[in-house]
């Protein structure tokens, strides 16, 4: 009885040991190597081009967009802006599982970095620009819960807002012309989103690595990644399926997938992109509306989304660089660290509504905690200088 | 004249050495086979893109005036396609235009191509890997 004790003893702790054993790095393959040039930052295509909005890339309307990004005045009590919860120390997230302003906003405050890239904005890409998705917000009435004419109220009383608003788009509009009064707000989304176009990641020792690894500088890559991080990134394209979504160099493919998030707390089911699909094709200042700049309204990414069931409870996948600051995580906020995160996508639960796309993973804690080393590898500096991530001294 | 130069473009793409993935495919009941030549290529995953399919009848001769239906997605994810692409214009002899076809993920896809053409109704499978 005694040596069964043992013997079953002595098999506990061996299933312990290997359970939280972490696993050694293997050599790279020619796929893989390929895989980690497409994840690079170096692989980024040049910012595309936003026909929607004519200033997009006007340097005097990032300043303009720079302002008012970080003006309280934008709000019903004066003392919300848009840096409240998209805050620059925290990849441009808040830190909060849903934004706090006037109210509480619906979902968790997503990035702005690297948004010029998407086709889509929101957790459910009810928006299909940045300079639409920017105005949002400063109607929301638990976000800034201002309106239109308010906020061109407040440019036209600024001397320097009102000269930087004239020189760019002409004079402000007679605002009891509702038409005219919609192409100024529209006008100030523009503005803004040129600002926000500027707002892109840095290379991480993630890049740098792979950097290290095409010029075959071993030394190089051995300061860069410990074991951990490289059997991280090793599962992170392989056994962990992570690349399905996020992949590329931003590692998103900016689209819509049923991870199997619980449900918030007292909430309802989010319906996610099944709702945000229907909404952006009725929004007034979408890519086909009479606001947008794009000459022919020619509007692909709008005329052939996709709807329907299969979208339900869909949310669009975020960016995972910078991601170590920008806890808790998911569309409510649900999962308060990247390890529960990790675990979440590990067991792959049923989705209470819709149909959770991603399998079991069956990995071990010590791979989950080898794939946290590895996410913590893409943090870096966003590639612009600092004074823009920080208000504009005011004259 | 837009179809004209539709042919063109695509004609230029093959003259100018750009290497084209274009492999044919054999409708279920062999009544009609597909090939495809894309914009992009190689193929690439997360780019809103547009293929030329050409169509031809079991004898050989391209099918016009065909109805074509065109919906996909990754069996082994159990997901369909994030767009829904469609024919935006007949180019002529068997060519048609496939706008708003987009990958989002590496691995299996299968693009599934409903035909109407003479009275006859058949379906392909074009089998593309990322």
């Amino acid at each position: 009885m005694k040596r069964f004790s043992i013997a079953f003893l002595f098999a506990g702790l061996m299933a312990l040991a290997w359970y939280n054993w972490p696993a050694s790095p293997r050599p790279w393959t020619e796929a893989d190597i390929e895989v980690l040039k497409s994840l690079s930052i170096e692989s980024l295509e040049p910012l595309p081009a936003d026909p929607t909005n004519a200033v997009a890339d006007d340097p005097r309307a990032a300043e303009f967009g720079h302002a008012l990004f970080f003006d309280p005045r934008l709000s019903s009590n004066g003392g919300i802006s848009c840096s409240t919860c998209h805050q620059p120390l925290r990849n441009f997230t808040d830190g909060l599982p849903k934004g706090q302003a006037i109210g509480t906003s619906k979902r968790n405050t997503p990035s702005i970095v690297g948004t010029a890239y998407s086709p889509w904005l929101y957790w459910d890409g009810r928006r299909d620009s940045q300079w639409s998705q920017a105005l949002s917000p400063l109607e929301d009435v638990n976000e800034h819960a201002t309106n239109r004419q308010q906020v061109l109220d407040v440019i036209s009383s600024d001397p320097m807002y009102a000269g930087m608003y004239s020189e760019l788009f002409g004079e402000l509009p007679d605002m009891t012309n509702v038409v005219a009064v919609n192409i100024a707000f529209a006008n100030i989304g523009k503005a803004f989103a040129a600002y926000e176009r500027l707002l892109q990641p840095g290379p991480a020792a993630f890049d740098e690595y792979v950097a290290a690894l095409l010029e075959d500088d071993v030394d190089r890559q051995a300061e860069l990644f410990s074991d951990d991080e490289l059997v991280g990134l090793q599962l992170f394209i392989g056994k962990a399926n992570c690349t399905q979504c996020h992949n590329g160099p931003l590692f998103t493919n900016n689209e819509f997938h049923n991870t199997g998030v619980i449900t918030a707390a007292g909430e309802l089911p989010d319906k996610g992109r099944a709702v945000g699909v229907r909404e952006v094709a009725a929004n007034e200042f979408n890519c086909a509306g009479s606001y947008s700049d794009a000459a022919s309204r020619s509007c692909p990414e709008l005329e052939f989304a996709r709807t329907g069931p299969e979208l339900v409870a869909a949310f669009r996948t975020p960016s995972l660089r910078n991601l170590e600051n920008t806890a808790p995580y998911m569309h409510k906020g649900q999962l308060p660290t990247l390890f529960a995160t990790l675990q979440h996508y590990n067991e792959a639960p049923l989705a209470i509504i819709g149909h959770n796309e991603a399998k079991p993973l069956k990995l071990r804690d010590s791979d989950l905690r080898q794939l946290e080393a590895f996410l913590l590898t893409l943090s870096s500096p966003l590639a612009i200088d600092e004074k823009w991530l920080r208000a504009p001294p005011s004259d | 004249m837009i179809r004209r130069n539709l042919k063109v473009v695509l004609l230029c793409l093959l003259c100018t050495g750009v290497q084209a993935d274009q492999s044919t495919w054999s409708s279920q009941r062999d009544l009609f086979t597909v090939s495809y030549v894309s914009e992009l290529m190689p193929l690439q995953i997360n780019k809103l893109h547009t293929w030329i399919l050409h169509i031809e009848d079991a004898q050989g001769n391209p099918v016009v005036a065909a109805l074509l239906e065109v919906s996909g997605g990754m069996p082994a994810h159990d997901h369909g396609l994030p767009t829904y692409p469609r024919i935006t214009a007949e180019l002529g002899d068997g060519d048609y235009r496939l706008d708003g076809i987009r990958f989002h993920m590496s691995g299996a896809w299968e693009i599934t191509i409903n035909i109407a053409a003479d009275g006859k109704t058949d379906s392909v499978v074009v089998l593309v890997n990322l």
